[in-house]
C-alpha cells in the first residue's frame, strides 16, 4: 500500500493550502462568496476568505484560505526526465575545458528565407531570454552567429571553415512547411559533406516544431517554444563534454 | 543630499576628466562619419513617413536607392539631402513621398549637385528639416503646457511601470491602469529583437514577442491615452519607449515628433549586449541625444545589463566607469543635468553578508557624484527566483534604498519577476510596497548619515577608485580597442566586426546634413 499524503499547515493532516487570484468583478460581498465558491470547486471546503480587495473599478484580488479534499498519491507520480542534466554557465565552462581543453565553438544562422533572427538572437546574444543570458556569456563557447536568411550550403561552409563542433539553426517561418524542408536539406547537406563521425551536433529550434521529430528530420535535437539558452547550453555539454559524474 | 559620503571633490573631477579624455576620440569619429539611420532620420524630419505594400519604410527605400544611384561617386559618404533635393528641384518628384515611390520602381536617378544646384539644394534640405524640428520643438512646449496643466508627479522617486503585451491595444488599458494605480511613468518594452532591425515597423502593431514595436503610429496612440489619463487624475504621465538599436537616431525623431518623455538611450548597450558595430552605435548614439537634447527627452542609460551579466559586487566600478562616459556622450550632445536618467541596479546576491548595504554605498556614490541627475534606478531581476514571498521583501529593500538615495527614477520591481509577465494583482502588489516604503520612509534620507569610515563610505571610496583605474586603462588603450578587448561586459566588440557596419560611411567634403547642421548650431537662448 502506497501512502497518500494531504497538504501541511501546522498539523499533520489538516490538509491546509493558501491561495491568491483575481476575479475580474468589482469588489462586494457577492464578489467575496464568488471567490469562496471558486475555491469550494478547486476542492477547498470550508474556503475562509481572508482577504479581498479592489484593484481598480472593475477586479478584485483575494486570498483564501482552506482545508483541500483531495489527497496525492507520490507512487503515482509520472515524470518525464529530461535526458541531460541543467548545468550553471559555471558548470558547462568547466566541463568543456576539462574534456575539449579548447573552447567549442557554436555556428547559428536562420536558414532559408526566415528572416527572425528572434529565436537565435534570444540564444545566442549576450542579453539572453527569461533571465538567462544567452550562449555569447560562456567563457568557453565561441559563437558565431550569421544572422537572417543563410543559406544551406553557406552554412556548411562557415561550419567547416570554423570547425564547429555545434551547428544550431532556428526556424520561425513555417509558411507551407517550409521549417521541416530547409530543415531536412539542412541536415542532408551535412551528412553529405562530413565524415558520419566528424559531423558537428545538429540543433534546430523554433516555435512551431515538434520535439519528437529529431530522427525523422535528421538532428540531434529539436527544441521547442520557450526553450532557454542554458537548456542548449546543457544539452549541448552533455553531448560533446559530459560533466564528470559525482559517484 | 551631497556630502555624506566624504568624496574628494578633486578625486570625483579627475574622473570626469579622465571620461573626457576617453570619450574625447569617440565624438571626433562619430563626427566624421554618417550611417544609414542617420540619413534616414533626417528624411523622416523632413516628413517623409509610410511604408510600401511589402512593409518596408520609404525613408528605406529612398536611402538605398540614392546610394546605389552614388555608388561610384562613393554613395552614402555625401548625406543623402543634396542628392534627394536636387531630385526635387530638377522636379522628379512633387514631394518626399512621390520621389521616393518613383525611386523604388527605378524612374528616378539620383546625381550630386554642384555648384549653384547644391546651394540651391542645401537651402531646400535645411528648410524642410528646420520645419521638422520646428515640430519637435512645439511637442516640448506641448509638454511643458501640459505638466503646468495637469500638473507633474507628485514626488520624486517618479514610479515607473512596464507594459508589454505585444498589442498596442491590449497595452493602452492596462497603462491607463497602472497610470490610475500610481505610476507616473509608463514604459512600453519593445519586442525581442527590434534593435537589430534595421529599419522601423509602421503602423498600429498587435503582434509583438515580448513586447510591442516602437512604431510612430504607437507612439501616438499611446501618448493619447495617457494624455486622456493624465487629464482624468491630474498629473502629466510621462512615456517611454527605446531608442537603442540599429535605428536610434529615427526612433528618435518619432519619439521627439510624437512627443515620448524618455527613452532608453545608452551609448554602448547595442554594442556589448546587441553586437552592434561600434562606430555605427557611437555615430548614432550621438545624433540621437542631439534629437532627444532638442526634444527635452529624458535619457535612461543601461548600466542595469552590466550587473546582469556580471556580479554586482565586482562589477560595480563598472557601472560608475559607464555612468562617466554616458555622461560624457550626453553632454557633449546637448543633454542637461535634468535629461540624464543614469542608470543602476538592485543585483547584489541577497545571500552576500551586508548586501543591502553595498546596495546602499553604491547607490549613494551614483547620488554624490551625479547629484543633479535623476537617477534611474533597477530592481532586482538575477536573484528574484518563483518564490514570490522572498521577492517581495527583497524589492521592498530596493524601494529603502531608492528612498534612502534620492533615486529620481524608480522602476517598480515585481515579485513574479522571472515567472510570468506581471498580473494584474502583480502589480497591485508591487505598487503597495513601493507607496508602504515611500509613506512610511520617503524621507528617512533626511537622517541617514553613514559614518564617514564606516562599511558604506569606504566601499564608494574604493568603487570609485576602481572606476578611476578602469578609466585609466581606457584612456590609455583608446576606448574602440578597450571594447575589442572585452573591458566591458566580458564581450569583445572590434570596430570593424558587428551588426550594421555596412550602414557606416566616412562623410566626404561635399557631405551635407541640414539636421545634422541645425542640432550642432549651439541652442538659440530663445528657444
Amino acid at each position: 500500500m502506497s501512502e497518500v499524503l494531504v497538504p501541511y499547515g501546522d498539523t499533520r493532516g489538516d490538509a491546509m493550502v493558501q491561495v491568491s487570484f483575481t476575479l475580474p468583478m468589482a469588489h462586494s460581498k457577492v464578489a467575496e462568496g464568488a471567490a469562496a465558491q471558486l475555491a469550494n470547486k478547486m476542492g477547498m471546503d470550508p474556503a475562509l476568505v481572508v482577504h479581498a480587495k479592489p484593484l481598480g473599478p472593475d477586479h478584485t484580488f483575494f486570498v483564501v484560505y482552506g482545508r483541500v479534499n483531495h489527497v496525492v498519491d507520490p507512487s503515482q507520480v509520472v515524470v518525464v526526465e529530461r535526458d541531460y542534466p541543467l548545468l550553471s554557465p559555471k558548470e558547462v565552462n568547466a566541463a568543456i575545458k576539462r574534456h575539449l581543453r579548447r573552447r567549442l565553438t557554436v555556428v547559428g544562422a536562420c536558414i532559408g528565407t526566415d528572416a527572425h533572427t528572434v529565436g537565435i538572437d534570444a540564444i545566442l546574444n549576450i542579453k539572453g531570454f527569461a533571465g538567462e543570458k544567452g550562449l555569447e556569456y560562456y567563457r568557453e563557447l565561441k559563437v558565431v552567429n550569421l544572422g537572417a536568411q543563410v543559406a544551406v550550403p553557406q552554412l556548411v561552409e562557415r561550419a567547416r571553415e570554423e570547425k564547429a563542433d555545434v551547428v544550431l539553426v532556428s526556424q520561425v517561418v513555417t509558411q507551407r512547411d517550409a521549417h521541416l524542408l530547409n530543415t531536412r536539406e539542412m541536415s542532408a547537406a551535412f551528412r553529405e559533406s562530413y565524415p558520419s563521425d566528424k559531423r558537428p551536433l545538429l540543433v534546430v529550434g523554433g516555435p512551431r516544431f515538434d520535439e519528437m521529430m529529431a530522427d525523422e528530420l535528421g538532428v540531434d535535437r529539436i527544441f521547442g517554444r520557450g526553450t532557454t539558452p542554458g537548456e542548449v547550453a546543457s544539452f549541448i555539454t552533455s553531448r560533446l563534454a559530459p560533466p564528470r559524474s559525482t559517484t | 543630499m551631497t556630502g555624506k559620503l566624504d568624496l574628494d571633490p578633486r578625486t570625483v573631477r579627475h574622473a570626469r576628466s579622465l571620461a573626457r579624455k576617453a570619450g574625447r576620440p569617440i565624438v571626433t569619429m562619430a563626427k566624421k562619419h554618417t550611417t544609414v539611420s542617420v540619413e534616414r532620420a533626417t528624411l523622416r524630419l523632413a516628413g517623409l513617413g509610410g511604408a510600401d505594400e511589402e512593409g518596408t519604410p520609404w525613408v528605406n527605400r529612398l536611402v538605398d536607392v540614392v546610394r546605389a544611384d552614388l555608388d561610384d561617386r562613393g554613395g552614402l559618404e555625401h548625406g543623402v539631402a543634396l542628392p534627394v533635393w536636387d531630385a526635387l528641384l530638377r522636379g522628379e518628384g512633387d514631394d518626399l513621398l512621390t520621389l521616393a515611390q518613383k525611386a523604388a520602381a527605378g524612374s528616378v536617378t539620383f546625381r550630386l549637385p554642384e555648384g549653384k544646384d547644391a546651394t540651391r539644394a542645401r537651402a531646400a534640405a535645411r528648410k524642410q528639416v528646420d520645419a521638422g524640428l520646428r515640430s519637435v520643438d512645439a511637442r516640448r512646449r506641448e509638454r511643458e503646457r501640459l505638466i503646468g496643466r495637469h500638473g507633474d508627479a507628485p514626488r520624486q522617486p517618479w514610479i515607473y511601470l512596464i507594459v508589454a503585451t505585444g498589442d498596442i491595444h491590449e497595452d493602452i488599458p492596462q497603462a491607463q491602469q497602472a497610470a490610475r494605480e500610481g505610476a507616473d511613468v509608463i514604459a512600453v518594452i519593445r519586442s525581442t529583437g527590434q534593435s537589430l532591425l534595421d529599419f522601423v515597423p509602421e503602423g498600429a502593431t498587435r503582434e509583438g514577442f515580448a513586447g510591442t514595436y516602437a512604431t510612430q503610429e504607437n507612439f501616438r496612440l499611446m501618448r493619447a491615452a495617457l494624455d486622456d489619463s493624465s487629464k482624468e487624475l491630474g498629473r502629466y504621465i510621462r512615456l517611454t519607449n527605446y531608442a537603442s538599436g540599429l535605428c536610434m537616431p529615427e526612433i528618435a525623431v518619432l519619439a521627439g515628433l510624437e512627443r515620448l518623455d524618455m527613452m532608453l538611450n545608452d551609448s554602448m548597450y547595442g554594442i556589448l549586449f546587441r553586437d552592434i558595430n561600434p562606430v555605427r552605435t557611437f555615430v548614432d548614439q550621438r545624433f540621437s541625444r542631439q534629437v532627444h537634447a532638442r526634444a527635452g527627452i529624458i535619457i535612461n542609460t543601461g548600466e542595469d545589463n552590466y550587473l546582469t551579466t556580471a556580479d554586482a559586487v565586482e562589477a560595480a566600478h563598472t557601472v560608475t566607469t559607464s555612468q562617466l562616459l554616458n555622461e560624457y556622450f550626453a553632454k557633449e550632445a546637448g543633454l542637461e543635468d535634468w535629461q540624464l536618467g543614469l542608470g543602476h541596479a538592485f543585483e547584489i546576491d541577497p545571500a552576500i553578508p551586508d548586501s543591502f548595504r553595498m546596495e546602499l554605498a553604491h547607490a549613494l556614490l551614483a547620488r554624490e557624484i551625479f547629484p543633479k541627475a535623476p537617477l534611474k534606478w533597477m530592481p532586482p531581476t538575477r536573484h528574484m527566483t518563483g518564490d514570490v514571498f522572498h521577492g517581495n521583501l527583497l524589492d521592498g529593500f530596493f524601494n529603502l534604498a531608492g528612498a534612502l538615495t534620492g533615486q529620481g527614477i524608480l522602476l517598480v520591481g515585481m515579485m513574479t519577476e522571472a515567472v510570468v509577465t506581471p498580473w494584474l494583482s502583480d502589480r497591485d502588489v508591487a505598487l503597495q510596497n513601493v507607496r508602504y516604503v515611500l509613506d512610511a520612509a520617503g524621507s528617512l534620507h533626511e537622517d541617514f548619515h553613514p559614518a564617514p569610515d564606516g562599511l558604506i563610505a569606504t566601499r564608494a571610496r574604493h568603487v570609485l577608485g576602481e572606476s578611476i583605474e578602469l578609466l585609466d586603462r581606457i584612456v590609455d588603450d583608446g576606448m574602440l580597442d578597450a571594447i575589442a578587448d572585452g573591458t566591458f561586459g566580458l564581450m569583445k566588440r572590434p570596430a570593424d566586426a558587428g551588426r550594421g557596419l555596412d550602414g557606416v560611411a566616412v562623410k566626404s567634403d561635399a557631405y551635407y546634413n541640414p539636421a545634422s547642421e541645425a542640432l550642432d548650431a549651439p541652442p538659440k537662448a530663445a528657444r
